[in-house]
């Protein structure tokens, strides 16, 4: 099987043929350096992405606040975790840091405060 | 009237950043003036990751890198004014002070005065009155940067049915965003047969969701009286026409507009700063002064940048020259060089420099005005060719840069003008420049 994947490790933006046997990679063409065979390699086998959102703040002095995952999660669970936070509300004050929740849909990645949000005096 | 050293207009990464700088250069009495509610400008509605790869080795959120620089301003106790609009500023009679004119809830009006003023107001986003795009004015039609204030800093989802028109990184960053929210993003139309957003934003944005893009196309009606209804995007041809025939309709709710962001100078004009016509920011030198004496510019209204890193790098030299000037008075250097973009280099920032004040490393920052693949930028002192750098690809939504050198330049005493220019590379020629 092939894929064809553009790659993002700079702005050249080369088209990479993967081949794969079943799920090794058997072949990577296009790549014109060798940062493209490891992004076409770890993109067939294994993509992951760090995933950042809002959750929801109560007594706070905004309503929402930035979270993301604290490492990447497998590209497949993207909307498991936004699932997850979705009707999430968190009492203020939140710091950048501060551990949402502790597991995102069995990720074993956390999610973090990515922002502050001060609680009204 | 209150009276400062410096009066910093904005408080986004720019003026942030100009701050802290001026602060570490020996100015003290600085006030930072900033409309929001809070400071950090835009980056508090950029809840992405991906800024600081550059200063900070990190990859942050908005908000986060926000923060790094908002507890530099706090630690170092520069004052600041929130809810702040600035009104005017003018020069004061009989002193080169300038006078600046704001206002807010609790002050009422109130003149400020101040030794220096650095214009840190960054940029807005091209609305749909200056797009001429046919057809109804429902509700439903929203910049992109609109929505991302909407969902991200207010909660609210914009719509359900989303067509997006233009590929820059915001449109592109909300098509993953509605989507993940829940929204189903149709089709991202970019009238240019490339897109002005990075790489990495169309596989991470689009790609990732199964978003189509549609370059050479554009949206050419808007049904819906009350609420958008269905929006038609049609193929543009190499004049940028709609070609008939190629019509498709789309039902929706929602237009996001994601089609060039304008620095935000109505106040410069007015302070009587000269602005760049291809820029619309104003035109400054190596120390980042406007046309005006103890007048700076730095970050988005100065030029719109690509990454918030060279926004906090510039606004840090515009903060220290603004702190020399404050010292020191003005230095200009009767002799200036001026340098003129040529061959897809659309403008330069500085345009002009002083070969002698300047920096020993002084970074010069353009884009190109179209793809430009495997070429070289070239730098020339008057006919003399002095670099010449291989690039396989430049595209304009990704700023180039050239480093000029101060030591080099002192061998150049009559200089008239620098010449930065893309040449195509001659397959036998560029190993020998190289």
């Amino acid at each position: 099987m092939k894929r064809e994947l553009t790659c993002i490790g700079c702005p050249l933006g080369c088209t990479v043929t993967v081949t794969l046997d079943g799920d090794t990679v058997s072949d990577v063409t296009g790549n014109t350096c060798p940062k493209g065979d490891a992004y076409a390699r770890k993109e067939v086998t294994n993509p992951t992405r760090i995933v950042t959102s809002t959750v929801r703040v109560s007594g706070g002095t905004a309503p929402m606040i930035n979270v993301k995952t604290a490492s990447d999660i497998p590209k497949g669970k993207i909307f498991d975790c936004i699932d997850a936070i979705r009707d999430l509300i968190v009492p203020a004050p939140v710091s950048i840091g501060d551990v949402i929740l502790a597991d995102a849909a069995g990720t074993g990645v956390a999610i973090i405060a990515a922002g502050n949000v001060d609680a009204i005096a | 009237m209150k009276n400062y050293e410096l009066v910093i207009i904005g408080g986004g990464p720019a003026g942030l950043a100009a701050a802290v700088s001026a602060r570490d250069h020996g100015v003290e009495r600085i006030l930072i003036l900033e409309r929001d509610k809070e400071l950090g400008g835009i980056l508090n509605q950029c809840i992405h990751n991906g800024f600081g790869l550059h200063t900070f080795q990190e990859e942050l959120t908005g908000p986060e890198y926000a923060d790094r620089f908002i507890r530099q301003v706090k630690d170092r106790g520069i004052e600041y004014k929130l809810h702040t609009m600035v009104m005017d500023i003018s020069r004061m009679d009989g002193s080169g002070d300038k006078c600046v004119t704001a206002m807010n809830r609790t002050d009422g009006m109130f003149l400020l005065q101040a030794k220096a003023v650095i214009l840190a107001m960054g940029c807005r986003e091209r609305a749909r009155g200056a797009l001429n795009i046919p057809g109804y004015r429902p509700a439903g039609i929203y910049s992109a940067g609109t929505a991302q204030r909407l969902v991200n800093m207010e909660g609210f989802m914009p719509g359900r049915e989303v067509v997006i028109l233009g590929s820059g990184d915001i449109g592109l960053i909300m098509a993953r965003r509605m989507t993940l929210e829940g929204a189903k993003v149709k089709v991202v139309a970019e009238l240019m047969p490339y897109s002005g957003g990075l790489k990495r934003n169309i596989v991470q944005c689009l790609d990732d969701f199964d978003i189509p893009l549609k370059l050479s196309h554009t949206v050419i009606d808007i049904e819906g009286k009350k609420r958008v209804e269905a929006v038609t995007i049609a193929e543009v041809g190499p004049d940028r026409r709609p070609v008939p025939g190629t019509e498709e309709r789309y039902t929706c709710d929602t237009l996001l507009l994601s089609c060039g962001l304008i620095p935000e100078n109505e106040l410069s004009q007015n302070a009587g700063v000269t602005l760049s016509p291809v820029t619309s920011g104003p035109v400054v030198n190596d120390a980042f002064e406007t046309s005006v004496d103890g007048v700076f510019a730095c970050g988005n209204v100065l030029h719109v940048h690509d990454l918030v890193d060279y926004v906090s790098e510039e606004a840090a030299g515009a903060g220290k020259n603004a702190a020399l000037y404050i010292q020191n008075g003005p230095a200009r250097d009767a002799r200036t060089v001026e340098i003129c973009p040529e061959g897809h280099v659309r403008y330069t920032v500085p345009r002009f420099i002083r070969p002698k004040q300047m920096e020993e490393k002084l970074t010069v920052r353009f884009r190109v005005g179209a793809v430009c693949q495997n070429c070289s930028v070239a730098t020339y002192f008057d006919d003399e060719l002095i670099s010449r750098r291989k690039r396989p690809v430049m595209a304009p939504g990704e700023m180039e840069q050239v480093i000029l050198s101060r030591a080099k330049l002192s061998g150049y005493p009559d200089l008239k003008k620098i010449t930065i220019r893309i040449e195509e590379n001659e397959e036998r020629k560029a190993g020998m420049t190289e």
